[in-house]
C-alpha cells in the first residue's frame, strides 16, 4: 500500500492494518520519520516537501515490490507526506509485516534507504536566514549502496 | 495544448527556482535525439541554463523513470530534470 498525501497519518491505523492482515504474522517493524527543527547548524521553522506526482508513486511501488521479492513479507505499507510541515510533524511511515523479525527489520531499512535516494521528493527549509533547498547527503547514498549485492 | 510531436519538459525543486519555469513544451530540432543532447540544447540558452543544468548529480527521467544521458527521446512524451532527491 502506497500513499502520498498532504494530510497527516495515524500510526495506530497503519499498524492495525498490518496486524490484522494474517495470523501468520510474527513481527511488525514500523518506522516514522519526523521533521527536525535544526539542520546544518541552523534553526528550521518550517519545511516544504515538493514531489513529482505520478513518478513518486511509481518509484515507491517499485521499492515496495523489490522488498517483497527480496524477503518473505506479508505486507509493506508506505505513507509519505508532501506540502507544508512544521517541526515534530510526521513526514514518512514505513511498516513491514513478516513471519519473523529479521526479515521485517531488514526490509524496513531497505525501503527507507531506497526511498531517500530514489523517490522524487525535495525538501525546502525555512530558516532564520531565509529559504533553502536541502542538499542530498552522501551518507544516504552509502546506506542504499550496501544493499547492492 | 502540446503540438504533435512536442515533448513536455518538467523542472523540479531548485532547478525550477533557478530557471523560473516548471514546464515547457518543445518540438525537438534535427540532431537532438538523446536526453544528453536535449540538455546541451537547453544549455545553449545561456549562462542561467548552464549553471542550473550542469549541477552535480542532476537526474533526468523519461516517462517518469530515471535514465542515462544516452537514452533516446524518440517516441517519448515527458522528460523531467531534477536535483538529487531529499525525501524521507
Amino acid at each position: 500500500m502506497i500513499l502520498v498525501q498532504e494530510a497527516d497519518f495515524n500510526t495506530q491505523t497503519q499498524y492495525e492494518a498490518l496486524r490484522q492482515d494474517s495470523p501468520k504474522i510474527g513481527a511488525i517493524v514500523t518506522f516514522v520519520g519526523l521533521m527536525r527543527d535544526f539542520n546544518e547548524g541552523d534553526d528550521v521553522s518550517s519545511l516544504f516537501l515538493e514531489h513529482y506526482p505520478g513518478m513518486t508513486e511509481k518509484v515507491l511501488e517499485d521499492i515496495r515490490q523489490q522488498a517483497m521479492q527480496r524477503w518473505r513479507l506479508n505486507q509493506v505499507r508506505i505513507v509519505h507526506r508532501v506540502g507544508e510541515l512544521a517541526p515534530s510533524d510526521q513526514i514518512v511511515f514505513v511498516g513491514v509485516s513478516s513471519a519473523h523479525r529479521g526479515e521485517a527489520f531488514a526490509a524496513c531499512e531497505f525501503v527507507m534507504d531506497f526511498l531517500k535516494t530514489q523517490a522524487p521528493f525535495w525538501k525546502r527549509e525555512q530558516t532564520s536566514n531565509g529559504r533553502r533547498w536541502v542538499e542530498a547527503r552522501q551518507s544516504d547514498d552509502s546506506a542504499a549502496d550496501r544493499w547492492k549485492s | 495544448m502540446n503540438s504533435p510531436n512536442a515533448l513536455k519538459i518538467l523542472f523540479f525543486a531548485r532547478l525550477r527556482d533557478d530557471l523560473n519555469t516548471s514546464e515547457e513544451s518543445l518540438v525537438l530540432p534535427e540532431g537532438v535525439a538523446t536526453v544528453g543532447q536535449l540538455k546541451s540544447l537547453l544549455c545553449q540558452r545561456g549562462e542561467q541554463w548552464q549553471q542550473a543544468l550542469n549541477t552535480q548529480g542532476l537526474f533526468v527521467a523519461v516517462e517518469q523513470k530515471v535514465v542515462d544521458w544516452d537514452t533516446p527521446l524518440q517516441g517519448f512524451e515527458e522528460v523531467a530534470f531534477f536535483p538529487p532527491v531529499t525525501g524521507g
